[in-house]
């Protein structure tokens, strides 16, 4: 008797647990939090995860639960891969993919697509992805490459007084040798074109640890300005390495990837007074507030060193959780308020996101990214960027405002690609006209 | 011609800093036949103690002998755990083995250290010499003249070493024949101990360097990669032949990089090294002042 009772029990426990569990949206992490990019990637997941911690200290999306499960990826595109195809179908399926490398986002590119899961790609990736007409499950949200080598363009011209001030100037595009380091190759050439100034271009070979014949050439090509479009260790080796031959930091703008705290400390005084590109604008905010008062007092923070918190990789981490958790946000309020929402769903709700200023006020996020709104015609969704400084300290917006290039001329380069691909691919575009 | 001095003095100092890092290979090869693939690992470890320590609040001059103690007991563990149970074991075992230390070395500095990266200021300034740079118009950077005068120094007492004293010449017959040396009476544990801690303090000078120059970080891993046709063009049992591979192969990559690399798109000195080595080998597989090996058939 005592045994069909405690059956009865246990029966009703997992009764409880599986209804338990039907309220739960589950994200797979593939995070990398070991190898050589591990400071980026434990500051930027760890970003996602406290995000999500704090969205179910209050009490989830509409009484939805956030469940994730990590995957160390590594940074490596077989083991990215790997994760993902072990965690697409756990606890009723992937709500979407984030890897956070180029390398796995092309590995996923096609499986994304054959699973109906969305992926985004935020600040990275292929730039010709944000017609999404061509890639229905891809999100290169807020801004891609392109209309950042456009922000940079921009920048740059207003600081000489105008865009048509760059005739012959000469701008140094020093790149990581791959195809991330060329990916503005096209943009910098058209404007190189239309405003008149000389575009050199270095490589460096990966990793980028050694670049003494790089800066040789550029002291001797005395250029008005280095584009630093680099990754991983070759951020702080360039600085260190124009320092080693005299070239100021000032007249170095890096790429948002150069960007990060973890760029800079190990550089030291060589980093000081150099600007680079972010979609965030640096400071605190009452959203990391909240975070601290409500995950990490908790005891649930993700980050060991919470001086870490607000971090340009932790911003950049939470940034992209509150797009989506935004996503699931405007899925449910299509397909049902409390719902778990299928990856199909949440698709639809990154395609018709619009986190505009008085959402990111409600939020506690006001200033801390630029308003995002997205379409079936744009996965971007925005196209703006900042420029900030490194203060030998902390990093500072120069920018007050949003920089935008030209977004007409990136816009029309992005969908010349997405044409060649789906032609490659043999993809019919999608009418945009009939989505919902 | 400046500008080509320029880059011919720039490549032969970053070859300086490619040798120090070969040094540690040729010291445990010249001395236990094992081509010790955890070299880069090693030095990664040695920086980022040193780091940790120093952020800690340490000052440098604490922290540095400090991870010599901690690289002396890593080489000791490495020789009693890993190397002892494979004495005459064939040498690709050996090397396998060094292999998973590789990966032990790494895995274990980040989990006692974080990830996070760091900055190490040895208090040596990376900027160029003004003094040249205003009469020659050449930059020389402070900082790789002093790393040159610590490499030539380690050079000096690593050659007298092997060559002067008696430890020097034991490890030299262990090289040889490890049965033979035991044979003899010369303590073959005691031998590898030695020379492993040995590596583990040329390591910390190459992992204070780099460190200091290119921040504390994961990549400092990769620099053991450079070391590898240093050591083909040098020879893997030479000292002074890692000096002169590394200043080879720093110069040939800059002056190939500077005036090949335009013709090609570019970003070759990540290769040029290697299909040097590679010609190298063809001409004198031993390297320039490896032992020639004589097999009589």
């Amino acid at each position: 008797m005592k045994f069909v009772q405690k059956a009865m029990v246990a029966a009703a426990f997992a009764t409880a647990a599986l209804s338990v569990s039907a309220q739960e949206q589950f994200f797979p992490v593939l995070s990398y939090r070991v190898g050589p990019y591990a400071a980026g990637g434990s500051g930027f997941f760890g970003g996602v995860i406290d995000y999500l911690s704090l969205i179910n200290a209050q009490g989830g999306i509409n009484g939805v639960k956030m469940v994730w499960e990590e995957c160390e990826t590594e940074y490596n595109a077989t083991r990215g891969v790997e994760c993902y195809e072990r965690l697409k179908k756990v606890r009723g399926g992937a709500t979407m993919v984030e890897p956070l490398s180029t390398g796995i986002a092309y590995g996923l590119l096609d499986r994304v697509a054959q699973d109906k899961i969305p992926m985004t790609t935020l600040g990275y990736g292929r730039s010709d992805a944000a017609d999404g007409r061509v890639f229905p499950f891809v999100f290169p949200l807020i801004t891609s490459y392109w209309n950042q080598a456009a922000g940079m363009m921009k920048y740059l011209g207003d600081k000489e007084g105008g865009l048509d001030k760059l005739k012959g100037k000469k701008i140094v595009h020093l790149y990581h040798d791959s195809a991330y380091g060329k990916e503005p190759f096209a943009v910098f050439e058209a404007y190189a074109k239309q405003y008149g100034f000389e575009l050199v271009k270095l490589a460096v070979p990966h990793p980028g640890n050694e670049q003494q014949s790089q800066w040789l050439q550029i002291r001797q090509a005395k250029p008005d300005y280095v584009i630093l479009w680099g990754w991983g260790v070759m951020n702080a080796t360039a600085l260190k390495t124009a320092q080693r031959n005299g070239y100021p930091s000032e007249k170095i703008l890096g790429v948002w990837w150069a960007g990060s705290e973890e760029d800079v400390i190990p550089a030291g005084s060589a980093a000081k007074g150099y600007t680079t590109m972010t979609f965030n604008t640096p400071g605190n905010y009452p959203l990391l507030d909240e975070i601290k008062k409500k995950v990490y007092a908790a005891g649930k923070g993700n980050l060991e060193d919470k001086s870490r918190i607000g971090s340009t990789y932790h911003m950049r981490g939470v940034t992209a959780a509150i797009l989506w958790v935004e996503a699931v946000r405007k899925a449910q309020e299509k397909h049902g308020k409390g719902k778990v929402m299928t990856s199909e769903q949440v698709r639809w709700g990154f395609e018709n996101l619009n986190v505009d200023e008085a959402r990111l006020k409600a939020l506690g996020a006001l200033g801390m990214m630029p308003p995002v709104k997205t379409t079936c015609l744009d996965h971007e969704g925005s196209g703006a960027v900042k420029v900030q400084r490194w203060d030998g300290k902390a990093w500072k917006a120069v920018t007050p405002n949003w920089v935008v290039g030209d977004k007409a001329m990136i816009r029309k380069m992005q969908e010349e690609s997405a044409a060649k691909y789906a032609a490659e691919k043999k993809i019919t575009p999608r009418d945009c006209s009939k989505e919902g | 011609m400046q500008f080509f001095l320029e880059v011919l003095l720039g490549g032969l100092l970053s070859g300086v800093m490619y040798a120090l890092v070969a040094l540690g290979y040729v010291l445990i090869y010249k001395a236990s036949g094992v081509f010790n693939f955890a070299q880069g690992a090693m030095v990664f470890f040695a920086a980022l103690t040193t780091a940790g320590l120093v952020d800690a609040g340490l000052s440098l001059w604490l922290a540095a002998p400090l991870t010599m103690v901690a690289m002396v007991a890593l080489g000791l563990l490495t020789e009693k755990i890993v190397l002892r149970p494979l004495v005459a074991q064939h040498e690709i075992t050996l090397f396998m083995a060094t292999i998973g230390l590789t990966f032990f070395v790494e895995g274990l500095a980040q989990a006692i250290w974080g990830a996070n990266v760091r900055s190490l200021d040895l208090g040596i300034e990376d900027v160029p010499l003004e003094w040249l740079l205003e009469n020659a118009n050449i930059a020389i950077s402070q900082f790789d003249l002093v790393a040159s005068g610590i490499a030539a120094a380690l050079v000096t007492m690593l050659a007298i070493f092997f060559s002067k004293t008696k430890i020097g010449r034991a490890l030299r017959a262990v090289a040889d024949d490890h049965q033979a040396a035991l044979s003899i009476g010369i303590p073959l544990q005691h031998i590898w101990g030695i020379v492993w801690g040995v590596a583990g303090f040329v390591a910390l000078v190459a992992g204070l360097l780099w460190g200091s120059r290119n921040g504390v970080q994961f990549a400092l891993t990769f620099v053991a990669l450079k070391a590898l046709p240093v050591l083909i063009l040098g020879g893997f049992t030479s000292v002074p032949g890692a000096i002169v591979g590394g200043l080879i192969i720093g110069a040939s990559e800059k002056l190939a990089e500077v005036y090949l690399g335009p013709l090609v798109g570019g970003g070759i000195e990540g290769w040029f090294p290697y299909v040097l080595a590679l010609l190298f080998l063809l001409v004198r597989p031993e390297g320039l002042f490896g032992e020639k090996i004589i097999r009589r058939i």
